[in-house]
């Protein structure tokens, strides 16, 4: 599903990074941790193709995605890889459910019954004509991820997901990540370095060196 | 959801900023509306009412001012001239036909002609009821006049002195009205027409009832016992020849002035013509303000937006849609600008022509579309792709991870 080849990439001046090969299969979970600064994002960024690195390719379901050009790029990335960053980051202009339909537009997805099923199973159906700004931490960040399930991907990205969220919302967050990621069969990979969100994915590797 | 929704939703969330926007670019572009409106109907009408009047003939004064008072019935006349001369400069070989005019009576603010039947003629009058006048005291009266002022055949009225309303009252000569013309688009719909003989007699203080009862002079001057005048003569010339010799001819042998409309209208227009571009220039800069509020909103508001168009790109949006994105607002600005701007254009000079009924504008109409304006449309578009541009040109190269990892 997810394959990495010699990726290599300058973070800084301070040195070169290598990251070992990677090889996961659909419902894998992993975990990367490492101190701030220690590339982490970076190599998130890589792994979603959104910055090609120095050297070195990704496979995501056999493509190697670095090879696709321009829109072409951007629509695989929308269709295939979920990124939920630190932030949620909606669209304050859109409301709960145009956040979500965005994602299928851009992939060239009609409309369809898609987002009340996606908020069914998020428990966020209430929401769904609710503006942006009337959300909570907790709700913003479960739309954040809904809208990153969107259009099914095969890899779930997240930076950071938890680090804004109390213990509850954290907790919820997390839960939430594993359970639709083990029903679309994806790939998920968390970058933290949240000591709560360590108790709940074995497979890790460290940036930067062991803590 | 679709771009156009979109860039929609990013415009009404900032309402204010949108209306400002949108309101500066309407108000430049509703002068461009009005001065085509305008423009486009008063040269039309200009041209169409001296269609087919070569010359005016009438007392020495400013030239435009007989052609705006015999042709346009604007203008003060310039006085009166006798009869006797008018016919003998009428016999001139140059001369196909000549209409006389007696120009200074109104009823309700609206100009009474006297004049024969070749004027209904040279405007292609048609009866919407009744016939032409035949006797004195007898008129005609244009369509508007007869809509504004609710009167049918039979009716009566007492015209006044003077060309504008309520000065002293022809309280013993009641005009009778005997037709109704059909709508022109002419200045005839705006006048009551009558015989040269009824505007003599209005003014004659003995009452001689005999002469009240034989017919009017149908074309070429009246009968007259006595010394009689008119206000001006509307001539047609016999051949082109006519155009170089006759004016100066006039207006070198006779106490008379020629003034030609065709010459008098150009020269009007030249001197409008620097108001009007004063007016453009006016707009223009607006529009230039309009464009450049547009660009330093879009630019502003990339700068809060940089995070959401990584974020659309992150979800499957193309450099080109992010592109697009910023220049649909652009655009949907403009577009809204000029849809306003036609409409305050259209609603102005409408407020302008209701209130200005018997003046100057008298026959212009708001109600009206013209072709031009779908470039004001264009040229808005093309304003609100320009300020775009620079803002939806950053958007395009929006480097993702950089701005995701600030």
């Amino acid at each position: 599903m997810l394959r990495t080849k010699h990726l290599k990439f300058q973070y800084d001046a301070s040195g070169e990074f290598t990251v070992d090969d990677l090889s996961l299969s659909p419902g894998d979970e992993l975990l990367i941790l490492g101190k701030s600064g220690s590339g982490k994002t970076t190599i998130l960024n890589i792994l979603a193709g959104l910055l090609p690195p120095d050297r070195g390719e990704v496979f995501i379901d056999g493509v190697s995605i670095y090879k696709l050009k321009g829109a072409e790029m951007d629509k695989f990335r929308g269709k295939n890889i979920g990124i939920v960053f630190q932030k949620p980051h909606l669209l304050k202009p859109l409301s709960v459910e145009e956040n979500i339909r965005l994602a299928h537009y851009f992939v060239g997805e009609g409309d369809s019954n898609k987002v009340d099923v996606l908020l069914e199973e998020l428990d966020m159906s209430a929401k769904k004509m609710a503006k942006v700004a009337t959300l909570s931490e907790g709700e913003a960040q479960r739309i954040a991820i809904a809208r990153a399930l969107a259009n099914r991907p095969k890899i779930i990205l997240a930076d950071e997901p938890t680090a804004s969220l109390d213990d509850e919302n954290a907790q919820a967050v997390i839960e939430l990540l594993k359970t639709q990621s083990k029903k679309l069969k994806a790939v998920l990979i968390i970058v933290t370095h949240d000591q709560r969100v360590k108790e709940h994915i074995a497979n890790r590797i460290y940036m930067g060196g062991m803590i | 959801m679709n771009m156009l929704l979109l860039s929609w939703k990013y415009l009404v969330s900032k309402p204010l900023n949108t209306a400002l926007n949108i309101l500066l670019l309407a108000l430049g572009l509703s002068i461009f509306t009005v001065l085509l409106l305008v423009q486009d109907q008063f040269e039309n009408k200009m041209t169409k009412d001296a269609q087919g009047i070569d010359l005016v003939v009438g007392a020495k004064g400013s030239p435009l001012q007989l052609i705006l008072s015999s042709i346009y019935h604007i203008d003060f006349p310039t006085g009166n001239i006798p009869l006797e001369e008018a016919e003998r400069v009428s016999k001139n070989r140059l001369i196909e036909n000549v209409i006389p005019l007696g120009l200074g009576d109104n009823f309700e603010g609206f100009r009474i002609v006297g004049t024969n039947h070749d004027y209904l003629e040279l405007y292609q009058a048609n009866f919407r009821e009744g016939a032409a006048w035949r006797f004195p005291f007898e008129v005609v009266l244009g369509y508007e006049v007869a809509q504004k002022l609710q009167l049918k055949t039979g009716d009566t009225f007492v015209g006044s002195h003077g060309i504008g309303s309520s000065s002293h009252k022809h309280e013993e000569h009641p005009y009778k009205v005997t037709g109704i013309l059909e709508k022109k688009g002419t200045i005839i719909d705006h006048l009551i027409m009558t015989s040269m003989e009824s505007v003599w007699y209005t003014h004659d203080e003995e009452h001689d009832h005999t002469k009240l009862e034989k017919q009017v002079a149908s074309s070429g001057f009246p009968e007259a016992e006595g010394e009689r005048d008119i206000t001006s003569l509307l001539v047609q010339y016999r051949n082109p020849m006519a155009a170089v010799q006759l004016p100066r001819f006039i207006n070198s042998r006779s106490s008379l002035q020629a003034a030609s409309p065709a010459f008098e209208i150009t020269r009007l227009f030249e001197l409008l013509g620097v108001g009007i571009s004063f007016a453009q220039g006016l707009a223009l800069v607006i529009i230039i303000i309009a464009g450049l509020s547009i660009f330093i909103a879009l630019f502003n508001s990339l700068k809060e937006r940089r995070y959401d168009l990584a974020i659309m790109r992150t979800i499957g949006a193309s450099k080109g849609k992010v592109f697009l994105h910023i220049i649909l607002e652009g655009i949907i600005l403009t577009f809204l600008g000029a849809i306003l701007g036609m409409a305050i254009g259209h609603l102005f000079l409408y407020l302008l022509v209701v209130n200005n009924e018997q003046g100057s504008l008298a026959g212009f109409t708001a109600n009206f579309f013209l072709m031009e304006e779908l470039w004001i449309v264009v040229y808005a578009v093309v304003v609100g792709i320009v300020a775009a541009l620079i803002p939806a040109w950053q958007a395009y190269n929006t480097n993702i991870s950089e701005q995701l990892t600030k």
